[in-house]
């Protein structure tokens, strides 16, 4: 009798500790980190903000996935794709059984009608005009419950890896956005504080193991616009991650704790400076001469000194820039294009043969006007205020006077899109994909976001009418290497004309907190959590 | 003669409150940048859809339509909704000003006790070491930024109505200080105290009733001191309150939600200056 | 003369007649760049270190009080002067008066200056020298910052107005530009010199916050506020106790303006 109580009691405790190792080992803890604004929308189609981009990004459930580490394009909802040789059409086989996270069960029907939603002419959202490259309707056709074809009214370049930002939405679900596919969903969002994600039970997706993902219970977002009060949450260790962390504070954690941070090389964003080159502009004649004149822009970049700018401003955090792409899009980076050199005295020259002469210190041009200009920048980003100093002072050297100007970001765009008042400017593009046929809106000579002189009725220069049949070329290609010559020309006549001056590649820096397991951080956005399901914290 | 008085106080402060609205309504249409949106710098969105911002911005062009039927909404309970965040203005309103609200009473209740206890005593000891000392620390927190007080609050976990309280203290301070000291060093409190008076008879029935006008008036201006540096003490120590709000509205142009803000701004303004001047009246009535 | 006030002219002469002298004390002027020697500790060469810029920061303070300590008590004297205007006769003249300046100064307190200045600063031209776009700052300033003290003189006037003193030099036929001016104004000195000596600091860290605008102090040329902004990366300035310089200074130099405007606030009636 003790015997079999024995083997009893045994038993119930070898069954309660499995039980209890299995809860465990399923609790992967709490992720927290901060977002640096309010999520503007909860609806994946309407996401226009990196809050609200980085919550679609955890719960929505995508057909394919670009792996942000090999940068390769992952079968994701569906199993298999294929593209149709005119880049029209593409069909998918999607995986059977799935469910969203209230039960709902998945099929073709709901991506045929997120793509419905998607195209809605009304909608007016970046990732619905992605796929916008001509008229017409978009056809879906449901072949069967797991297989499903869409067909676009023209070719549309890089077609498949677009799909990696489209979440798919639940068509019978009653509670429509909150019924999501990816690895968390929505629990609970507290205004202008914070929001909380819980692991989606009915996720798809398991490990080699066979261990159901994700690995984390949740996901806790704090919305936290400031920069300082975020370092001291996560020093307080209130924070398992920061994205994008600026190269001061990464420095000062080297120095502390330098298994934390990582540096992740050169990223896809980069600074420029570029001149007004508006017609009607509301600036002096002989200023609008000097901005036309390529001769005077290419003096001007050699006459920047862009080692010091990574070197101070980033603190080494940062190489100089090649032209538009970075070396770190290592397919369509143009690697035989280098950076610019330092070399006022070749600037200088330059200058002299379009007239421009030093005297006393002061550059003058032609007529007799001294060369003064101001750059302005957006309020608020310590960097570009920085690099606009040193480029001040790098100016200087050549005679030039620069104003520095930093206005709130409003005032900026209203100069820079509407009234065309400033001279020089100072930003940064954040490229978060790959494809060059993203950045249409900014190298063809008609597009809003063409910004040293956009919506041009027809081309005003010879290079920029071939830019523009570069880039039309490669949108309506379906062949990588054409489209890759393509823009490997468009990236060489940029560098030639110089309409932005670009400056630098930011690196992708980040830290991770001691407790957070799995990171492995990379250039491409998210950077930090985009293996945010296989993602665990460990309790102090 | 007090009812009549507190009717035509109303009248006034209704008056005022919408002239408020309209006229901050102005300021920040005229301002440049009121069309301006950040979206329209994705370089994704198409042509159409960029159109399709403008066009919405320009709505709200016309000030008199916009404040038109922001009055009439305003009447049946709607106020708007906003630009940045694509919420009700009400409900963003109704979430976020209890926090907005407490912080303030508690910052201000802090201040003012510091403040006066501070004072009366520099008043009643008149020794200048301690007069010297209260001034100098005072002077100090005039002279670091809002901001920096707001990050040191966070960085050393202390609430933000400490943070609030520390900004508007010494401003209260000084006033204090001066009006008590003044008023001690008067002829007929001097005699008062010669005539063997009771302190505290002397602060309640001679020296409270001098200053009180003042002091009220006073207290009516650190509402807004306190209502200003809510702002960067809410964006930095995340407090999810009307502060933070107004200041991501400024940034956005979000019309709907600033001339809302500012109304209830306008409203706390007017009710704590007037309720000031109501008490001072009263004060003034039973003193003679 | 006691002490403590010879101390504080002291203390401002000191720092006014270095501020003039910064040409000498600090020939490397203010916007050099030793870009080899960025966020440098003090050293021989650069007593207070240098910026992340590679700029000389004592050259940078001893430059910058110039400018705050020339325009920010300007600007405080006007502020205060408005203020003793809008606020003091209106209290004195009571009645539908006060009402209007009230509503006024209430409307003042609440609505969003902020629009102004950015208003102000799309009219100013790009290239704007950098001593228009200073003045233009601290007059606005000094234009909008009356408020405060208004309300606080208007209560003052109007408790004068029914003081005994006044009464009885109204029996006796005295002008009322005259009573105001030789009775009520005086006795509105503490409040107003009270005003004044907290104008100067918050105008000064204004000055600062109106960077973010496009207003204020242009680089590469330093002001007060800028340099007090650098504590706002509070997790450092532990480690680089220089960096509290210029929020010490501003703190000295306050104090010493109060102390040596002290014997006035206690004025008797």
């Amino acid at each position: 009798m003790k015997k079999k109580r024995k083997i009893a009691l045994v038993l119930i405790i070898l069954c309660l500790g499995s039980l209890l190792g299995r809860a465990l080992a399923q609790g992967g803890g709490e992720l927290k980190f901060s977002i640096r604004m309010e999520p503007k929308t909860f609806d994946p189609l309407k996401v226009e903000d990196e809050a609200s981009a980085s919550i679609r990004y955890l719960t929505g459930g995508v057909l394919v996935r670009v792996n942000r580490q090999t940068q390769d394009l992952e079968p994701g909802l569906a199993q298999s794709w294929k593209v149709s040789k005119d880049g029209r059409q593409i069909t998918f086989r999607l995986r059977s059984g799935i469910s969203f996270s209230d039960g709902t069960p998945f099929s073709a029907g709901d991506v045929a009608y997120t793509i419905q939603q998607l195209m809605d002419p009304a909608l007016h959202s970046p990732t619905g005009d992605a796929f916008r490259s001509g008229t017409g309707n978009v056809e879906t056709k449901v072949i069967s419950p797991t297989q499903i074809s869409i067909t676009f009214p023209a070719p549309v370049a890089g077609l498949d890896r677009l799909f990696d930002q489209v979440a798919v939405l639940s068509e019978r679900s009653p509670r429509k956005e909150a019924a999501v596919l990816g690895p968390f969903m929505l629990a609970d969002y507290k205004p202008g504080a914070t929001v909380l994600l819980k692991r989606n039970p009915n996720y798809w997706k398991s490990d080699e193991q066979g261990r159901k993902l994700p690995y984390l219970d949740s996901i806790r977002l704090d919305i936290q616009p400031n920069r300082d009060v975020e370092m001291l949450h996560f020093k307080r260790g209130e924070l398992d991650l920061i994205n994008a962390l600026d190269s001061e504070y990464f420095d000062k954690l080297e120095a502390t704790s330098p298994q934390l941070v990582h540096d992740a090389g050169p990223s896809l964003d980069s600074e420029q400076l570029w001149f007004n080159e508006v017609a009607k502009a509301p600036i002096p004649g002989y200023k609008k001469n000097w901005f036309r004149s390529a001769n005077f822009r290419r003096a001007i970049s050699e006459a920047i000194n862009r080692e010091d700018l990574s070197r101070i401003v980033f603190h080494g955090h940062a190489q100089p820039a090649a032209g538009p792409f970075s070396p770190a899009n290592k397919f369509w980076f143009n690697s035989k294009l280098k950076p610019q050199a330092y070399s006022p005295d070749a600037a200088l020259k330059a200058l002299e043969s379009d007239g421009f002469r030093l005297e006393n210190g002061v550059l003058k041009d032609k007529d007799g006007n001294e060369v003064v200009f101001s750059i302005i920048s957006n309020a608020g980003s310590k960097t570009r205020e920085r690099m606009a100093v040193l480029i001040q002072d790098d100016l200087q050297k050549i005679g030039i006077h620069v104003n520095v100007v930093t206005l709130d970001f409003p005032s900026l765009i209203e100069r820079m899109t509407q009234s065309f008042d400033y001279e020089a400017i100072i930003l940064g593009l954040t490229n978060v994909d790959l494809d060059p046929n993203g950045e249409m809106n900014v190298w063809l000579s008609s597009a809003e976001n063409h910004q040293w002189n956009p919506q041009q009725k027809t081309p005003e220069t010879s290079w920029e009418a071939e830019i523009d049949r570069l880039m039309r070329a490669q949108a309506s290609s379906t062949d990588l290497k054409r489209r890759k010559e393509a823009f490997d020309r468009v990236q060489e006549i940029v560098v030639e004309e110089q309409p932005f001056i670009f400056l630098i590649n930011k690196n992708a820096l980040s830290v991770a907190s001691t407790v957070l397991h799995g990171a492995a951080p990379v250039i491409l956005w998210p950077q930090t959590f985009w293996n945010a399901e296989r993602l665990t914290v460990s309790t102090k | 003669m007090l009812k009549s008085r507190i009717a035509g106080h109303a009248l006034a402060l209704v008056a005022t409150l919408l002239l408020g609205g309209f006229l901050s309504a102005t300021l920040v249409r005229l301002a440049p940048g009121f069309d301006a949106d950040e979206q329209q710098l994705d370089p994704h969105l198409g042509a159409e859809s960029v159109q399709a911002l403008r066009t919405a911005r320009q709505q709200d062009h016309n000030l008199w339509r916009f404040y038109f039927s922001y009055m009439k909404g305003a009447v049946h309970g709607d106020l708007g909704t906003s630009l940045a965040l694509a919420q009700p203005v009400r409900t963003l309103l109704r979430e976020r000003a209890p926090l907005t609200l407490r912080l303030l009473a508690l910052g201000l209740g802090l201040a003012w006790v510091a403040a006066l206890s501070l004072a009366l005593t520099a008043a009643w000891l008149r020794i200048s070491a301690f007069d010297a000392l209260t001034i100098v620390v005072s002077g100090t927190f005039l002279c670091i930024p809002a901001a920096v007080l707001a990050l040191l609050s966070v960085l050393w976990n202390v609430p933000g109505s400490l943070a609030i309280a520390l900004i508007v203290f010494p401003h209260i301070y000084r006033y204090a200080r001066n009006l008590l000291v003044k008023s001690y060093s008067s002829p007929h409190i001097i005699t008062a105290r010669a005539k063997g008076l009771g302190e505290a008879r002397i602060l309640f029935w001679h020296v409270v009733p001098t200053v009180a006008p003042q002091l009220l008036a006073l207290a009516g201006v650190s509402v807004s001191m306190a209502v200003g540096a809510a702002i960067p003490v809410e964006a930095l120590c995340g407090l999810p309150g009307v502060g933070q709000l107004a200041w991501q509205a400024a940034m956005a142009r979000d019309l709907p939600l600033l001339v809302n803000i500012t109304l209830l701004v306008t409203l706390v303004t007017l009710l704590a200056n007037s309720g000031a001047d109501v008490i001072g009246l009263m004060v003034r009535g039973q003193k003679s | 003369m006691n002490l403590w006030r010879k101390l504080a002219c002291v203390a401002l002469a000191v720092v006014v007649c270095a501020s003039l002298a910064a040409n000498w004390l600090a020939p490397v002027g203010y916007e050099k760049q030793y870009r080899e020697a960025t966020n440098a500790p003090p050293s021989r060469a650069h007593w207070l270190g240098t910026d992340e810029l590679g700029r000389d920061r004592f050259a940078r303070v001893l430059y910058g009080t110039r400018i705050s300590l020339l325009l920010a008590p300007a600007a405080a004297l006007l502020s205060t002067l408005m203020a003793a205007f809008i606020g003091g006769l209106a209290g004195y003249l009571g009645g539908i008066w006060a009402r209007l300046a009230m509503a006024v100064t209430d409307l003042f307190l609440s609505l969003p200056w902020l629009f102004l200045l950015i208003t102000a600063r799309a009219f100013m031209p790009l290239n704007v020298s950098p001593l228009i776009s200073v003045l233009v700052t601290f007059l606005l300033l000094g234009l909008l910052g009356w408020s405060t003290a208004a309300r606080v003189l208007c209560a003052t006037a109007g408790s004068l107005r029914s003081a005994d003193f006044v009464r009885q030099a109204r029996a006796a036929g005295v002008p009322g530009s005259r009573l105001f001016w030789i009775h009520v104004m005086p006795n509105l000195k503490p409040v107003l010199y009270a005003q004044f000596w907290i104008s100067i600091p918050v105008f000064i860290l204004s000055e600062a916050n109106l960077g973010i605008l496009g207003l204020g102090v242009a680089e590469p040329m330093p002001s007060w506020g800028s340099l007090l902004r650098e504590l706002e990366g509070l997790l450092s300035v532990g480690e680089e106790p220089w960096k509290f310089v210029p929020l010490i200074l501003l703190v000295v130099v306050v104090m010493s303006f109060q102390l040596l405007l002290s014997r006035q606030e206690e004025a008797p009636a």
